[in-house]
């Protein structure tokens, strides 16, 4: 892993209208085919760090997202670069139909109704969700519509994967077969997250946000230690009621 | 939720579900301005319209009881205007104002129930609706499902703390916080159409296209609203 960053963030800071300061100066950098994991505790400007890379936010400092500065005029192709998947799927998926909420990133970057189609046909293949293309979203369980979700967002073929708290909602078995799904991808990754075991298993790096700043970085079972973001203590059993 | 049970419908398969969603929107008016100059609109006249209706209705395979249900949506605010009509003296108006409503109601139902938001919003723009209009169409009923969501949240909220009866006082604050809550969802969804590149036209998976029977049923569309009002035009 190295070469150009695909994104550089440097003395970041962002408030929003009610005067908090969710971001205070926040450096970042990731590298082509890197995956790195955001922990932090909630408020603590991750998702807001997260919306700044698709440009849905816009604070003071530098950023630059695949070579492009975040500027109006590159905003098209930094949200085509930069793929954006929600906390809540109910969020992304408003069409009609899965097919046609695939379709529609590729539709807005002016693809041909035909091309489009194809294009959410091998998303829809790569999340194993083709099964599912007439459903409407609201029919399908929390991990379909997940899958629906990431897929929508492959359908824009994107340099970046933003995943926020992907595994929530899911079922042990979901989170599992999308587990293996995002390993698969070969798109770098920034995933936020506080299931510090789907960390480990995905990022090669770890960053910690507290207060908007980043308080530290380094191999996630550093960070994971160095801050005890473990959700189960390790020698909780059930009590012996013999 | 009427506008999922909507939604369901219009993804539906029949002639008039084939139908291009111009079309069937130039037949809408032509029913909607013949009837409105149906004036006064005696029993066998609304009984004729009724009867158009519920002919596009079984065509279109839609459920005739569910559909007539839904119309009523619209009789609490007729029927208010109606009451100030009969304290006035005028039962005459009344009849028309409710009869009237609820018929185009029911004719707007078929529309939506047979042709998917997406197709509707193109045919409309199409037609020459202005873009922020038919912005705002899509945006409200995007947005329908989020305030109903909130609410059914909410109310299973107050009742698994034994909120089963709701005061006034408490109503009012419930509904700031649904508006509070549905205004914050409005904004994520908002932020995740921007993402995929949404530039404030919906594109659809297949151009609309007129064919013959397209042409032939606007055709027998604005006969059959032509000739209902000249008929109930000389009964009236």
């Amino acid at each position: 892993m190295s070469g150009r960053p695909l994104i550089e963030a440097r003395g970041l800071r962002y408030r929003y209208d009610n005067g908090t300061l969710a971001l205070d100066g926040v450096d970042f950098r990731l590298l082509p085919g890197e995956t790195v994991a955001l922990l932090g505790p909630n408020g603590s400007g991750k998702t807001t760090f997260a919306h700044h890379l698709n440009g849905l936010l816009r604070g003071e400092g530098f950023l630059s997202v695949c070579g492009l500065a975040m500027e109006q005029k590159n905003l098209a192709e930094i949200r085509r670069k930069v793929g954006l998947v929600f906390q809540d799927s109910d969020e992304q998926l408003f069409m009609p139909s899965v097919l046609e909420d695939v379709a529609f990133g590729p539709l807005n970057e002016g693809r041909t109704p035909e091309e489009a189609r194809e294009i959410a046909l091998a998303a829809l293949d790569q999340t194993g969700m083709r099964y599912a293309l007439d459903k409407a979203p609201y029919h399908l369980s929390a991990g379909e519509k997940k899958r629906v979700a990431v897929a929508g967002v492959l359908a824009m073929n994107p340099e970046v994967l933003v995943l926020d708290e992907p595994t929530t909602f899911l079922d042990p078995p979901a989170q599992r077969d999308l587990v293996t799904l995002l390993g698969r991808l070969e798109q770098s990754k920034v995933l936020i997250t506080h299931d510090a075991a789907l960390a480990r298993a995905l990022a090669s790096r770890a960053i910690f946000f507290q207060r908007g700043k980043i308080a530290a970085e380094g191999p996630v079972a550093e960070v994971v230690e160095r801050f005890r973001w473990e959700a189960t203590p390790p020698a909780v059993s059930a009590p012996d009621r013999n | 939720m009427h506008h999922v049970v909507l939604e369901r419908w219009s993804r539906g398969a029949s002639f008039v579900h084939a139908r291009d969603a111009r079309v069937k929107v130039l037949v809408l008016l032509a029913y909607l301005v013949a009837l409105a100059t149906t004036a006064p609109i005696t029993f066998a006249a609304a009984t004729c319209y009724a009867a158009l209706v519920a002919a596009a209705t079984v065509a279109a395979r839609l459920p005739l009881a569910g559909l007539a249900l839904r119309a009523a949506a619209v009789l609490p605010f007729a029927g208010t205007f109606a009451l100030f009509s009969i304290l006035a003296g005028d039962g005459g108006r009344a009849a028309s104002l409710v009869s009237k409503s609820y018929l185009s109601a029911a004719a707007v139902l078929v529309l939506a129930g047979t042709t998917p938001l997406p197709k509707l919003v193109r045919g409309l723009e199409s037609l020459g609706v202005p873009r922020f209009l038919t912005l705002v169409i899509q945006f409200l009923y995007r947005y329908l499902f989020v305030i109903s969501e909130q609410a059914q949240h909410m109310r299973l909220a107050a009742l698994a703390r034994g909120g089963g009866q709701l005061r006034f006082t408490h109503a009012a604050g419930a509904a700031a916080t649904l508006f509070g809550r549905s205004y914050a969802r409005a904004e994520g969804i908002h932020g995740a159409m921007l993402a995929r590149g949404f530039h404030g036209r919906m594109e659809l998976l297949a151009e609309p296209r007129l064919g013959t029977a397209d042409v032939l049923f606007l055709a027998a569309g604005l006969a059959a609203a032509m000739a209902l009002r000249l008929a109930m035009g000389a009964v009236g």
